[in-house]
């Protein structure tokens, strides 16, 4: 067998001036049929609905006459579409933020040495085994104008609208929209980060464990007060999970279809919908099938934002 | 340098070669997959009637279908989901991957001639109906519904009617209403019950199609059958005077609705007017076999109907049809299958239990409720016009973005701007 560091200098065609031996094609071999599907089922249909986003594919008559950025034109002064960007962006930044915040301060109760940890532990780690469409489903019923929650909030004299508020706030004007963030938008946040959250939890729980005892005892007896210890230790010791945190949860929140899709759907005047929702709709109900391809690459190039500079920095590392 | 290179080359040499066998492969799996399929006879009946009623009208007719011809093999692949939005979504992607149902449910009108047949995806069906003699056994306007250049195309299963006004007999009785029949009757007492503390319209338009639904009865009362009709044929513009006064109609009936409007489906809003918390709601007749089958309500006696504000005389179609697609490997056996779906005991075993009405004219009266009998009376004498809201009056595309239009107009509330998309949607109308 030949070292993995000679392998790895094969497959990645290398400077070794060595013709290939039987070890070098069997790796090969193995490895033809992964990068062959993931070259076609991925980067072909990435390739192929790119090209479709550039086509005059509007209808069930499929029409690949090229018709350049018209569809993208169309989008970007489509008054759904510009909701749909606002929604992701506010979305996106709350729903990281609270899931952050609210997984590091359970992760930090949990990390105080309490008794039945591990049942605490599943408690919040539970969530994340349901499907996005359940919890949409029954956050849908808890927060509804006229059941759940809202009959509480009624009770105490409290205003029980605010699932289906149509109200921006602060209301910019911006191309055809109000630029703000939707009041609706809020009730999906809440069980988009009740679902997550237990993931950052275990992701910080895990980063807290490898914190070593004794660099929190060096910084007490330097005279650091615990929050001290917290802010300025244990921070920054944390912060590649913070990094990773943000990467994981962007990606789910710039794509999210299924949470929305049970829980609100599009909303009145557009407040709760996505770009994943309206892909949906246009391309399967109004068969505009160019366009629904034109959102798809839209959101492959948000993500893309987060995940390439991740993806790069990490290659950099293992080198 | 040369070591790259060779090393390259054997790396194309090897990529080519597994290329090939796979492409090879691909197209050798094409016809094996047909043939696999002419030798399984499954009747594949694609639909989206899963709820109550519906579901027990659509085996109701596997079961005669299936006493007629017991060797068939029959599968019910209906999907869920409201107004079909699912299944559409699964019957585009089979159609496109050229691998259709046997059969499929589509609304007679546009959904089918624009949609299916102008794809090229339909066989005519013009010997089917010759055969079974049905030329005159279907209203002509039905026929025409599901005809395109002369060539029939589905076989209509049914018929809803969407201008339908329910309202809880109770509340109207308690707060001595009578049920409206005009725009301003409609208006009248409207203020009468909201004086009086009762929400006088239930709305659920989590799904927008609700809104769009209202909005068409209101298109329909205002201008009349025969101009309704000319909007989607480009003989009448959007920006008429008249589709102003209906967006006005529409835009003071919407004053009156629930405000959680948004949150509710149409489910939602018919338990409204069930429990008496709201006095109306405009849907299409599938709502009472929502009363009848989940509420347990009483024709005539819990819930009563007429017909939306200045549509007396007119009937809103909704009807279901079922075709044949091209590419199936049993076409005979689907035409067994049509030819029952469109008998006198296909129609009267169905349409009773989805409480819609037959769409042959010569269906067994006694079969049906007050309401069927009511209906199928009005359907003979109505002038007929076809739904925008479900897809037979326009091309899905258009039907899109009039419901984000109508979407948008539910809050914002400005009849200019709901004028000016519909009028520049209409571009979508070939």
């Amino acid at each position: 067998m030949k070292t993995e560091t000679e392998m790895r200098s094969v497959t990645v065609s290398t400077r070794k001036k060595r013709s290939l031996t039987k070890d070098h094609m069997l790796a090969i071999g193995f490895l033809i049929p992964s990068i062959l599907l993931v070259g076609v089922f991925v980067y072909g249909f990435i390739g192929w609905t790119g090209y479709v986003s550039l086509s005059n594919w509007n209808s069930l008559v499929p029409d690949f006459s090229f018709v350049g950025l018209k569809n993208y034109l169309y989008l970007f002064s489509d008054f759904r579409f510009q909701a749909d960007l606002r929604n992701t962006f506010f979305f996106t930044i709350i729903f990281i933020l609270a899931v952050i915040v609210v997984g590091q301060f359970l992760a930090v109760l949990l990390d105080q040495k309490i008794q039945q940890e591990s049942l605490f532990r599943n408690i919040f780690f539970f969530p994340m085994a349901l499907s996005f469409v359940v919890t949409g489903v029954v956050w849908q019923w808890l927060l509804n104008p006229s059941t759940g929650v809202n009959l509480f909030l009624a009770k105490l004299g409290l205003d029980s609208k605010w699932y289906t508020d149509t109200t921006i706030f602060p209301a910019i004007g911006w191309g055809k929209i109000e630029f703000g963030i939707p009041i609706a938008m809020i009730a999906v946040v809440i069980a988009a980060v009740w679902q997550m959250t237990g993931f950052s939890v275990a992701m910080y729980l895990a980063g807290l464990r490898g914190v070593p005892e004794e660099v929190r005892e060096a910084a007490r007896m330097d005279g650091a007060n615990e929050f001290q210890v917290y802010w300025k230790i244990i921070m920054p010791i944390l912060r590649p999970i913070t990094v990773s945190v943000i990467i994981i949860m962007a990606h789910i929140s710039l794509k999210i279809f299924d949470l929305i899709y049970a829980m609100t759907g599009p909303g009145a005047n557009f407040v709760t919908d996505v770009p994943g929702v309206y892909m949906y709709e246009t391309t399967f109900r109004g068969n505009y099938y160019a366009n629904g391809a034109a959102i798809a690459v839209v959101m492959l190039l948000a993500v893309a934002i987060f995940i390439v500079p991740y993806l790069w920095s990490s290659r950099k590392g293992e080198a | 340098m040369k070591g790259r290179l060779k090393s390259f080359t054997g790396w194309f040499l090897i990529l080519v070669l597994a290329l090939v066998p796979l492409s090879a492969c691909s197209s050798s799996g094409e016809t094996n997959g047909n043939s696999e399929s002419n030798n399984e006879e499954t009747l594949d009946i694609f639909s989206w009637w899963t709820g109550a009623g519906e579901e027990d009208g659509l085996n109701a007719l596997i079961d005669l279908f299936k006493e007629e011809y017991p060797d068939i093999e029959v599968e019910n692949a209906a999907v869920a989901g409201g107004a079909g939005t699912n299944a559409k979504a699964v019957l585009a992607s089979r159609m496109q991957g050229d691998d259709p149902p046997a059969t499929f449910q589509v609304h007679g009108g546009s959904e089918l001639n624009d949609g299916w047949v102008a794809a090229g995806k339909m066989e005519t069906l013009n010997d089917l109906y010759e055969s079974e003699g049905w030329e005159d056994k279907f209203p002509e306007d039905l026929v025409d519904l599901v005809s395109k250049d002369g060539d029939i195309y589905s076989v209509p299963v049914n018929i809803h009617r969407g201008n339908v006004l329910w309202y809880n007999t109770s509340v109207f009785e308690e707060n001595g209403v009578e049920p409206p029949t005009t725009f301003e009757e409609f208006f009248t007492a409207a203020d009468q019950l909201q004086e009086a503390g009762v929400t006088p319209l239930a709305l659920g338009d989590k799904e927008p199609w609700t809104a769009t639904h209202l909005f068409e009865t209101a298109l329909l009362g205002t201008l009349g059958a025969d101009d309704y009709k000319k909007l989607f044929t480009g003989e009448l513009s959007f920006n008429d005077p008249k589709v102003k006064e209906a967006t006005e109609n529409f835009k003071k009936m919407l004053s009156y609705v629930n405000e959680d409007h948004s949150s509710r489906n149409w489910q939602d809003a018919s338990q409204l007017v069930a429990d008496g918390e709201a006095a109306m709601n405009v849907m299409g007749d599938w709502a009472k076999g929502y009363f009848v089958n989940d509420l347990n309500l009483k024709v005539k006696e819990d819930f009563g109907w007429v017909a939306t504000p200045g549509t007396e005389e007119m009937f809103m179609v909704i009807t279901d049809t079922f075709g044949l697609p091209k590419g199936v490997a049993n076409p005979e056996d689907v035409k067994k299958f049509l030819s029952v779906l469109g008998s006198v005991e296909g129609q009267d075993a169905f349409n009773p239990l989805k409480g819609s009405i037959p769409a042959r004219v010569d269906a067994d009266l006694s079969n049906y409720d007050e309401y069927g009998k009511e209906t199928i009376e009005d359907f003979k004498s109505a002038s007929l016009a076809p739904s925008l809201a479900h897809g037979s009056a326009a091309p899905e595309g258009f039907v899109t973005k009039v419901n984000q239009a109508i979407n948008i107009f539910v809050t914002q509330q400005d009849v200019d701007q709901l004028i000016g998309s519909l009028e520049d949607a209409s571009g979508d109308l070939k």
